[in-house]
């Protein structure tokens, strides 16, 4: 069986390496790709949208379309995943550790609580000890990786990067926390609830920038028909309403990763994980 | 002449690839995918797909990881095949 697989893995893997010999040379000015369309995203880009980077461009306003749907994608995905992973019965067994002698309660009544504060603390079946390199270096992390999240989101128009990295990179830095304290610390700054609001906010932002297009007498999607809602040079008006679409990727992004990587570490439970 | 960086990072991709797929140990499976999306990511920006390679850094060799081992954490460490 394991060496039909390998058969059939490379049989496959050649033909695709057979196809790749049809395909334009790379960077070929005459290939179809780069003969139609791309000669007019180059030449006007700056024109149309006043936005350097013409990839943000492309992306968020010639095939915005796309783009509002990918987020509406990642939505599902997050969805999907509360939905199949969430786990609302309360764990049976709980384990306090009291802090200043290192006892460990296990409290086989799921209904009795301890008051978790200076005296107890709470604690998962495999806990390893918080270490305190690791958690002074996460804290003082944590704020730089946030505000460079918000400066990818921020300067999309002008750089590398948009609404869905930045949105990675700021739930990765929700995601460090949870690492490098526990899970609870987490579910508690940010409640579940919060985290579903922004991710259907995100693409609410999305859908909405896009629809009041229309009453202002433009197409679906169509920026510049914004220009008397935004002060300001009616010219960059484009860009703008790029930059409040990546926005609203950028929370829609975040909210779903951090919903992704608690159900998953917690198996739904929302209470002890990585 | 940037031409052997390239090849160069296409033959660790092509290795970190095999190895991904025949080490038994899920959780160097997890590590050695997210050495395969940094190099991938390398091999965007050689060929100037700058977007591209920022995402492929943060969503591949990042996020997508740490759910790799999210998930490990909570099934098994050992593939049965």
């Amino acid at each position: 069986m394991k060496f039909l697989g390998v058969v059939i893995v490379c049989l496959t893997g050649g033909l695709l390496l057979y196809g790749t010999a049809d395909f334009p040379d790379w960077g070929d000015p005459s290939s179809p790709a780069s003969t139609h369309l791309s000669d007019y995203y180059i030449e006007k880009t700056i024109e149309d949208t006043q936005v350097p980077n013409i990839v943000t461009s492309v992306l968020a306003d010639y095939r915005g379309f796309d783009t509002m749907f990918e987020t509406a994608v990642i939505f599902t995905a997050g969805l999907a995943c509360f939905l199949l992973l969430r786990d609302f019965r309360g764990k049976k067994e709980r384990f306090y550790r009291h802090k200043p002698t290192g006892v460990i309660l296990h409290i086989k009544d799921g209904k009795k609580t301890l008051a978790v504060g200076k005296e107890f603390e709470h604690m998962d079946k495999d806990w390893v000890p918080s270490d305190l390199i690791i958690k002074t270096v996460c804290r003082i992390l944590i704020p730089f990786i946030q505000i460079y999240a918000m400066y990818v989101v921020a300067h999309g128009d002008f750089s590398p990067g948009g609404g869905f990295q930045g949105g990675v990179i700021f739930g990765s830095s929700l995601i460090l926390l949870a690492i490098s304290y526990d899970l609870k610390t987490l579910v508690k700054r940010i409640k579940e609830k919060v985290l579903g609001i922004f991710a259907a906010l995100g693409v609410l932002i999305y859908v909405g920038i896009a629809a009041i297009c229309m009453p202002m007498g433009g197409n679906f999607l169509d920026y510049s028909k914004l220009a008397p809602l935004v002060p300001g040079d009616p010219h960059h008006v484009r860009a703008l309403g790029m930059l409040g679409v990546e926005i609203g990727v950028g929370f829609a992004v975040m909210a779903v990763m951090a919903i992704i990587y608690i159900n998953i570490v917690s198996e739904g439970r929302h209470d002890e994980g990585l | 002449m940037y031409w052997p960086i390239d090849l160069i990072v296409l033959t660790f991709v092509i290795l970190c690839a095999i190895a991904a797929i025949s080490v038994k140990d899920l959780l160097g499976t997890a590590i050695l995918f997210g050495a395969y999306s940094f190099m991938m990511c390398l091999l965007w920006a050689v060929m100037g797909a700058v977007d591209v390679a920022f995402t492929e850094a943060s969503v591949g060799a990042g996020v997508s990881t740490v759910f790799f081992v999210a998930a490990i954490f909570r099934t098994s460490r050992r593939t049965k095949d």
